[in-house]
């Protein structure tokens, strides 16, 4: 156990949570230093996370059950970014509601553990503890506004829909036990054979439990209900985080134990992909609400994360994590827009209060005018590259349909970020909103739209940290 | 290295637009405002004279050339210009500064944001016709939607959005597909550097399908029948200046991109498609010429006009003669003043009336002379008299079509009568006839900034009518090195 300071993260954030819980049990009105004391937990176990693991290229611990290596750290440090930008701009929205509790924080900060041992995990009863631990987090974020009815819908149908999924994930982990007599990924790697016909339903089973999980179609139906009860900040971290964790542990299953099997279930993967992408941009035509809209809009954006997915090369794989990365800043913009829309007390989230909203408040206008170009794939922002090395690996491997589908959806979904565009920039005004935003807010709005309008100028920088990533 | 003069060409209205954004938006400011964006946009146009002087028309390599890694191993910034390339450049440093001057009246609300999203627009123009990488290309091609986007859903008329999503999608839709092309040829020959193509060659059993793909976009950009109708709708609600743009200019990026991509690129497959060209070319010169003259309102003939002389340069372009190519991009020029002259004449009527139907003018002769006079010029350049800019361009792509294809350059006359049909009437119905609207009677003659636009329009299109030798000779070289190329692919495949 010499090397146990690679998983100095896991142990540190661990810790923290259980000292909070104490802390908060113990004294009085201590929301506000709960949120503080999570966000500098936050910070130092990135630390950590980029002292102790990234420059490890692969190392196992506890019997091969843990693994760390690139990948796995950096998709740490996109969720523990994520995490803490989430976190930091919860507050006023919480305060507002009245819901400015300690909990918060601890349940974010779990759910990261949670993600973060998923992340890390090469063993099937590692990666469900992990699931596990995250899910439960979410299901009590979702309903965490419990005055409000939607909310506890929301969470409701979170839990028993997740429920559902997690047992089919276990009935497929069940199923590739039995055949491989071994939970552990590599050694599953090397006994499984394709002639076993029963194991493709394993694999099935446990795809569609991931596929619940990043809500890819036609396992979407909880997503838009789900992003709308909860939570405005936790429909946030809904968004963005758990999607990190889960594509990692989608692109480990997929690469390790399952590598030899792609035959069985690489059509899958292209099928969700292609589904998602026409779903995602059809139904969000139709939507009023703007949480719902992203909701739809962000499983069209799955659908193209799991096109280089289906690749099957590292190409694929690279570019389905810079697509993720630089969907997590725009989604991250994006609602850093939508919290802004907050007049007396009321935080407004339909599409029609966007009415007008350039005379009165330009510079928000121009940000979300960047931010859903950008969503809608159009150069030279960061969104177009995103789609643009997604579809160099797909097109790399011949699959010219994917690319063309995915392509001519890029085309629909540009119309209902158009929409909106029209809706802030050409429709009649409304009133004004109020503009004393928290200066976290501001501050996460101006970074996350800075790189989105930017990045075209050093698009090397992240190519380069991703492509040591190398799972084939 | 030299100085990065490409580069400063592109970047500086971005500059322009910064510094404007960062001014306050005060009503006291807007004739400040409106001189920075000119001043940048005049000093652009100086840059790309200089550019002009100083090129070299002996040869047809590609001269100022910036080469830059940009993204490891995969895509170079590179531009750099060749004789046709810098025609084009010249025409939107041009274009753009009277654009600016123009628009005094029409734009009332947010002029500052209007100039912002015209210089940006101007950038990215530039950078279209300088790209020599395909995804830097495509780059530009498409960030151009966003500011005309908004530029004609903002300041735009009563069905504006309508027509600003129209002309979005219809492009974007066009383009993805030319995406899939570029990075497939990207995976054929790893490399999407447009000269190390042009050395390369494109493997014959591919470019049928890469031609299509390429032309999907071009089609819908220039436009060609049967995916014009988003270009009268994107004209009649865009305000004076964004017709004007859009007409002289983003039109040109297709013809410019069949010129330099489909010809140079896919010689094969170019030669393969070329009945289809011709019918399409055909059929949208009979045919938009033909709803021209049924048009009641001036934008929207106006708009058909061009869909009809567009419809003559990609006929040119495709005879592959020498005469055709040099023709359709003397057309193009032309065209690029003569129908920005058109709309901004019409613009003038429109700002003092509010009208743009036909109907609600006749007799504006006896009013307003002067108008009536540079009115006259554009139209007969329109038509293309001799004499005129327009004359060159359809006398050599008639002659172009006449040595390749008897029967499609006779159809393709037929148009020029049709042209001359719609210009003269649609003049004498505006300009001539008895003075019946008596608000008419009250309407003043051109004040001095449009008399300036107007002239600065009319007097290259009667220069480069009576002596078009310093066009010719800029693109020769350049032309004749293209055809060879194109015999020389064909050969040897």
């Amino acid at each position: 156990m010499g090397n146990l300071n690679l998983i100095l993260p896991e142990i540190f954030i661990s810790l923290s949570i259980m000292f909070l819980l104490i802390l908060g049990v113990f004294k009085k009105d201590s929301s506000k230093i709960t949120f503080n004391l999570s966000l500098l937990t936050i910070l130092i176990t990135s630390i950590i996370t980029i002292n102790e693991t990234f420059s490890v290229n692969r190392e196992t611990l506890f019997n091969g059950s843990f693994i760390i290596d690139q990948m796995s750290s950096l998709m740490k440090i996109i969720t523990l970014i994520g995490g803490f930008l989430v976190l930091v701009i919860s507050s006023s929205y919480l305060k507002t509601f009245k819901i400015y509790n300690i909990e918060y924080p601890i349940l974010i900060l779990s759910s990261i553990l949670g993600m973060m041992v998923m992340i890390s995990s090469n063993d099937l009863i590692v990666f469900y503890m992990g699931l596990e631990l995250q899910s439960l987090a979410l299901y009590v974020l979702a309903t965490y506004n419990r005055d409000q009815l939607k909310s506890s819908e929301a969470g409701l149908k979170y839990f028993v829909l997740s429920a559902l999924s997690s047992g089919l994930l276990l009935y497929g982990c069940s199923l590739v036990y039995g055949f491989s007599g071994s939970t552990n990924y590599d050694i599953i790697s090397n006994k499984l054979n394709s002639d076993e016909y029963v194991l493709t339903f394993g694999i099935v089973f446990i795809l569609v439990g991931l596929a619940f999980k990043i809500s890819a179609v036609p396992f979407h139906m909880w997503a838009p209900d789900v992003y709308e009860g909860s939570p405005t900040t936790v429909t946030l971290f809904f968004t963005i985080v758990p999607k990190i964790a889960a594509l990692t542990v989608f692109i480990r299953f997929l690469y390790v134990p399952f590598l030899n099997l792609i035959d069985q279930w690489q059509m899958i993967i292209v099928f969700l992909s292609i589904a998602s992408m026409i779903f995602g941009a059809v139904a969000a035509i139709g939507q009023t609400n703007i949480k719902r809209l992203i909701a739809y809009s962000s499983i069209s954006h799955i659908g193209y994360t799991l096109a280089g997915l289906a690749t099957a090369t590292n190409e694929g794989i690279q570019s389905s994590i810079i697509y993720i990365s630089i969907y997590v800043v725009m989604n991250l913009a994006f609602f850093s827009c939508l919290l802004m829309l907050k007049r007396k007390d009321q935080y407004y989230e339909n599409i029609d209060d966007l009415s007008g909203l350039s005379k009165n408040h330009p510079l928000l206008s121009l940000c979300l005018l960047l931010i859903l170009f950008s969503l809608a794939g159009i150069p030279p922002l960061a969104g177009f590259f995103a789609k643009f090395y997604v579809f160099k690996a797909v097109l790399e491997q011949s699959m010219y349909f994917l690319a063309i589908v995915g392509l001519l959806s890029t085309v629909v979904a540009a119309f209902y970020y158009l929409r909106i565009i029209k809706i802030i920039y050409f429709d009649k005004e409304k009133d004004k909103y109020d503009t004393d935003h928290s200066l976290w807010l501001k501050f996460s709005l101006t970074v996350s739209t800075v790189l989105i309008l930017f990045y075209f100028i050093f698009p090397s920088q992240l190519i380069e940290v991703v492509s040591r990533i190398n799972i084939i | 290295m030299n100085f990065p003069i490409l580069s400063s060409l592109i970047l500086l209205p971005i500059v322009g637009a910064l510094f404007l954004f960062f001014t306050k938006d005060k009503n006291g400011n807007i004739l400040t405002a409106k001189y920075v964006a000119l001043f940048t946009t005049i000093v652009n146009f100086l840059i790309s004279i200089y550019l002009w002087i100083s090129f070299d028309q002996s040869t047809s390599s590609f001269q100022f050339i910036e080469d830059r890694t940009w993204i490891e191993g995969l895509i170079n910034y590179k531009v750099g210009i060749d004789g046709i390339s810098i025609l084009f450049i010249i025409l939107t440093t041009f274009i753009t500064p009277l654009c600016i001057i123009s628009v005094n009246n029409s734009v009332k609300n947010r002029l500052r944001d209007f100039l912002i999203a015209i210089l940006i627009m101007e950038s990215f123009m530039i950078g279209v016709f300088c790209a020599l990488d395909l995804v830097v290309f495509y780059l530009f091609f498409e960030a151009g939607l966003i500011p005309m986007f908004l530029i004609i859903g903002i300041w735009g008329g009563a069905r504006r959005v309508y027509s600003a999503f129209k002309f979005f999608l219809y492009t974007l839709l066009g383009s993805v597909l030319m995406l899939v092309a570029i990075i497939s040829i990207y995976w054929i020959t790893g490399t999407t550097d447009v000269v190390k193509l042009y050395e390369i060659g494109i493997d014959v059993k591919y470019q049928n399908l890469l031609w299509l793909a390429f032309f999907s976009s071009f089609a819908v950009k220039t436009p060609m029948w049967p995916v014009h109708t988003w270009l009268p709708d994107a004209h009649v609600e865009a305000p004076t200046a964004g017709s004007v743009l859009l007409a002289a200019i983003l039109l040109k990026m297709a013809g410019y991109g069949f010129i330099r991509f489909s010809l140079g690129l896919f010689p094969v497959a170019s030669e393969t498609f070329t009945p289809l060209i011709y019918v399409l070319s055909v059929i949208a010169i009979i045919f938009t010429s033909l709803i021209a003259l049924m048009q009641e309102d001036m934008k929207k003939l106006i708009a058909y006009s061009s869909v009809a002389h567009m419809g003559f340069v990609t006929l040119g372009i495709f005879t592959l003669q020498q005469q055709g190519i040099e023709g359709s991009i003397i057309q193009m020029i032309s065209h690029g003043l003569v129908s920005a002259a058109l709309f901004l004449t019409v613009g003038v009527v429109y700002d003092r009336m509010h009208s743009r139907l036909i109907s609600t003018y006749g007799g504006l002769v006896s009013v307003i002379p002067k108008y009536s006079i540079l009115f006259m010029i554009f139209a007969l350049a329109s038509l293309g008299l001799p004499g005129t800019s327009g004359f060159i361009g359809e006398f050599l792509i008639l002659m172009g079509a006449f040595k390749d294809n008897f029967l499609v350059a006779v159809v393709a006359s037929l148009g020029v009568i049709l042209g001359a049909a719609y210009m003269l009437w649609l003049y004498k119905r505006v300009v001539f006839g008895k003075l019946i609207n008596e608000d008419l009677k009250k309407i003043v003659d051109l004040n001095r900034s449009e008399y300036f636009i107007l002239s600065c329009l009319a007097a290259p299109i009667l220069f480069y009518g009576f002596y078009p030798d310093p066009l010719i000779n800029t693109i020769e070289v350049s032309v004749t090195d293209l055809i060879d190329m194109h015999k020389t692919n064909l050969a040897s495949k």
